[in-house]
């Protein structure tokens, strides 16, 4: 099948980016979207353009590296899909698709569809993590866990931190990331000692990222590919309030 | 030296610097007799660990702990994607918690003859020791491993294991671990004692002195070269699977940061020991770009054939039951569809090169669950596979429910790796390398499960002991020659300007994918003199022209992807002509290395330890490469041929 791209191309930070329009021809259905860009890159770098930048590592869906606004949907229509896993069958021949990245004032553009998500990083150092350093720990059976909340922390655990979430939100919040987290190590055991701590410092370097706040508008559920549920942001929220009036 | 393969042999390495006495004793005289140095001096002693994997990003973690400072550096734009957030399937330890006879006793015997006679007892023994510390740590990092109603852990059997001590976290077993050892990092960087530099690659090793005491890096955003400085350099940076071009590792995978310090002195151990995953996706185009691994787990309920009549292009479901080969379980009774990795790939390569292979080009086998379903019924497979099924059917459009999935061998994880002595220390001074980039546990074939275990064994308990006893000797080791930095920055600068001044006809991306089909053609699943000799014929011509034609975009100042990629490529062509030659010199098939020209009356790889029951670590020299042979000696398992009929 043949399709007509429209990619954002941004030189770096300070470039104001503009769309260019690409054609690309002869597209095999069983392709990957990224692996449509490789032949377009391919095709640009023998013509001595240059090629469309864009993050990527795993190509499985876990890295959370790959990440792309196709058609105005974070990750592209198909739900609960990273960028890398979605396939060009789902596409029509003769299509148009614009491609564009993440766009949040804490998620600067490096360079065309490539942005900067440290923020992130520096949300997980204000709180997300259990302090336990290497050798202290007792036997892994001292504290059994419920199953159930043993499923409930895994299935938070998931988020693979890519940040559809935030480029989906009209506020560009990253709640979701965030409760995330805070709902994974408050529902176990190991995480009480520093539950009211974590709440409050992530929440706290979330704002001071820059990100929006939650209005509930659950777009960003919409677009994970975990599908990480909305009601970790409630838990979230309940954890911040409870840990703010000590 | 034989013919037209030019190596020589060069001094066998006697030490190995593993304590003597009792093997369960060795690893706690080791820890005894480790110096320590004062937590004092600790602030002021710096190391550069490079990879954040498990073995990374523990080992940065644990060494910010202890109070080092520490420098991290990845090629993503966070710690926390690293490929071990890929592994799927699970880890192993020696908790015996189902008291189904495991201990670390049957554990170390496992992975030694899993491993086909080929690693050392003394590091696989400590391996199975601290596999049980491992989950306790993780545990208590808050890991959602899988747990039983009653709120323990849950395990599973992996990999022909016969008893039951694989840990899971559903199918991410390998992102839970990371990610508990990423929020350890995070917390050491919050604290100020880790410094991180992501979107960094390391191009080259600063030696001074005889000691690694540094690296040059090239920030991938700015593009600047930058060196940095430490008292010790830590490689954590991987395994080398996509010299292959395709294989299941992470695009970004590499062999550059161990390839540079190969060149600058490490000696380069087994490097032809690869292993090829019997379950995978199999290729659908000539436009692909990665290779998917289906967790071998799916094995315990599909049932693997192909026709038994070559050409036969029926619809699998018209092909009647008469008229199927279940080969699997047709040739090993015994182990039926759960034989090893190494015996399952060869199994299907086997059939496919007799013309009974299905799919695109006929590079296929069936992975039918249709028994399974019949057995279990449909909600019981969805409960324990619905996710891998999801994920076939994503990226083939099929549905497994309905049609047999189809699989094929790929390229998963390289064995080979840099020389370590037990200390995980490289022969140069100062230089440790751990986790894949490494050699040192797995031998000459991996088992399921014990790539997360070896990695978080050396980041987390293994090299900050040892470390520590290297670095006690420090504070002394002076001032780092200019010469030897400016040397190191000069190397990566002109390789780059090189690189951007050809401006020839094809992209870095061709290259390596030709490299890369030439690899798996022959030295692949099954390797021949002949095929070896014509690689090693092959490689030197492709990467002539690779060196006159490549076409890199761009320049040198910015993010520049293209010209990320044709670095990497550049030391996969080295680094496919040692693999050749080290997998000519070894006329032996012994584990992921079969050498057709090796084997007995049933076609099963022949070991010959009379002659190859050592290590080569390879050292690089202008004329060739210098083969230096570590003898194994097995005094508690006793060396057999494997056998899974
Ligand atoms: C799909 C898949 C599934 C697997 N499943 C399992 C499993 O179930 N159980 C199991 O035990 N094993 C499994 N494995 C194997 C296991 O995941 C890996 O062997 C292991 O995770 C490697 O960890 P590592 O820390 O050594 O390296 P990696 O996790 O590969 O980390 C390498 C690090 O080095 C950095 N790096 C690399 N090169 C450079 C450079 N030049 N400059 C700067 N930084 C660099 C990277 O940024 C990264 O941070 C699987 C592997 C794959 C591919
Ligand atoms: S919550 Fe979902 S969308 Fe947001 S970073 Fe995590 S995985 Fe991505
Ligand atoms: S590339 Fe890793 S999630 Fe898409």
């Amino acid at each position: 099948m043949n399709l007509t791209l429209k990619i954002w191309r941004q030189n770096g930070p300070a470039d104001r980016g503009r769309m260019v329009t690409y054609r690309v021809e002869d597209v095999s259905p069983d392709m990957s979207f990224l692996e449509m860009l490789d032949v377009l890159n391919e095709r640009l770098i023998l013509e001595g353009d240059d090629p469309v930048a864009f993050d990527h590592d795993c190509r499985e869906g876990i890295c959370g590296m790959c990440g792309m606004v196709i058609n105005g949907v974070a990750h592209g229509e198909q739900r609960a899909t990273t960028t890398c896993q979605l396939h060009m069958r789902h596409f029509e021949d003769g299509a148009v698709v614009t491609i564009e990245p993440w766009r949040a004032a804490p998620f600067p553009v490096v360079k065309d569809l490539v942005v900067d998500r440290s923020s992130f990083d520096r949300i997980i150092q204000a709180g997300g993590f259990i302090s336990v350093p290497a050798g202290s720990a007792p036997d892994a059976h001292a504290i059994p866990v419920p199953k159930d909340d043993a499923d409930a922390a895994f299935d938070a655990a998931t988020c693979i931190g890519c940040g559809a979430c935030v480029a989906a939100c009209p506020n560009g919040s990253a709640s979701l990331f965030t409760a995330a987290k805070i709902t994974h190590l408050s529902l176990l055991p190991q995480g009480q000692p520093e539950r009211a701590s974590r709440a409050k410092a992530m929440v706290e370097q979330m704002d001071a990222e820059g990100f929006g706040g939650c209005t509930n508008t659950g777009e960003c559920t919409a677009v994970c590919p975990k599908g990480i549920p909305l009601d970790t942001i409630a838990r979230m929220n309940a954890e911040f309030l409870k840990a703010s009036s000590k | 030296m034989k013919d037209n393969v030019n190596y020589t042999v060069g001094e066998p390495i006697r030490d190995t610097k593993a304590p003597e006495g009792p093997i369960e004793d060795r690893w706690d005289t080791r820890r005894f007799q480790a110096k320590l140095v004062n937590p004092a001096n600790k602030r002021k002693l710096t190391v550069i660990v490079v990879g954040t994997g498990l073995a990374g990003g523990s080992a940065a973690a644990t060494l910010g702990e202890l109070g080092y400072k520490v420098k991290s550096f990845c090629y993503q734009d966070s710690p926390r994607r690293a490929h071990s957030i890929a592994a799927q399937g699970g880890i192993n330890a020696a908790k015996n918690y189902r008291g189904d006879g495991d201990s670390v006793y049957r554990l170390f015997y496992d992975t030694v003859k899993g491993g086909d006679f080929r690693a050392r007892e003394s590091n696989v023994y400590r391996l199975a020791q601290v596999s049980v510390n491992i989950i306790d740590q993780a545990v208590a990092q808050g890991v959602p491993f899988a747990r039983e109603y009653g709120g323990l852990l849950d395990t599973r059997s992996f990999g022909g294991a016969q008893v039951s001590r694989t840990f899971y976290a559903r199918g991410q077993t390998g992102q839970q671990l990371l990610l508990g050892a990423y929020s350890a990092l995070e917390r050491q960087i919050a604290a100020g004692t880790v410094e991180m530099h992501t979107r960094h690659e390391m191009l080259e090793l600063v030696v001074s002195g005889g000691r690694a005491r540094g690296v040059v890096v090239r920030d991938m955003v700015t593009g600047e070269i930058e060196t940095h400085l430490a008292d010790a350099v830590v490689l954590a940076t991987g395994g080398y699977g996509n010299v292959f071009f395709l294989s299941t590792n992470a695009k970004g995978c590499n062999t550059t940061a161990i390839w540079r310090a190969h060149r600058r002195g490490a000696l380069f151990a087994n490097p032809c020991f690869t292993q090829i995953h019997p379950t995978c996706i199999p290729v659908s185009g000539d436009y692909q770009s990665k290779l998917t691994l289906m967790s071998e787990s799916l094995r315990n309920d599909g049932r693997v054939w192909v026709p038994a009549r070559g050409g036969d292009d029926r619809r699998p479901a018209d092909i009647p039951e008469g008229e199927r080969d279940y080969y699997l379980e047709r040739i090993y009774p015994a182990f039926g569809n759960l034989v090893p990795r190494d015996i399952a790939s060869r199994a299907a390569k086997n059939v496919c090169d007799e013309g009974r292979g299905v799919g695109p080009g006929g590079l296929g086998v069936y992975l039918d669950f249709a028994d399974a379903i019949g057995r279990l019924g449909r909600d019981a497979v969805e409960k324990k596979y619905g996710n891998l099924f999801e994920m076939y059917e994503r990226i083939t459009g099929e549905n497994p429910y309905e049609t047999p999935m189809r699989i094929y061998p790929a390229v998963h994880y390289t064995m080979g790796g840099l020389w370590v002595d037990y200390d995980l220390q490289s022969t140069i001074p100062g230089l440790f390398v751990i986790g894949e980039a490494n050699f040192s546990d797995h031998g000459a074939n991996r088992l399921g499960a014990s790539a997360l275990m070896q990695g978080l064994a050396d980041g987390y308990f293994v090299l900050p002991t040892t470390l520590g006893d290297y670095l006690a000797g420090a504070g002394g080791f002076g001032e780092v020659d200019e010469k030897a930095v400016a040397e190191a920055e000069i190397t990566v600068r002109e390789k780059i300007e090189k690189l951007l001044c050809v401006n020839g006809t094809r992209t870095a991306d061709s290259y390596h994918r030709e490299l890369g089909r030439l690899m798996w053609d022959y030295c692949g699943m099954e390797r021949t003199d002949e095929s070896l000799r014509k690689a090693l014929q092959r490689i030197p011509e492709l990467r002539e022209e690779f060196w006159n034609n490549v076409k890199v975009p761009g320049d040198g100042e910015g993010l520049n992807q293209a010209l990320e990629r044709a670095g990497r490529v550049a030391d996969f062509f080295d680094l496919a002509e040692l693999m050749c030659i080290d997998a000519l010199h070894r006329t032996e098939s012994c584990g992921g290395h079969f050498r057709a020209e090796s084997q007995d009356a049933d076609g099963e790889a022949l070991r010959d330890d009379e002659h190859f029951a050592y290590v080569a670590a390879w050292e690089w020299g202008p004329d060739g490469p210098v083969l230096h042979k570590e003898d194994l000696n097995y005094d508690y398992v006793k060396m057999t041929q494997r056998s899974y009929k």
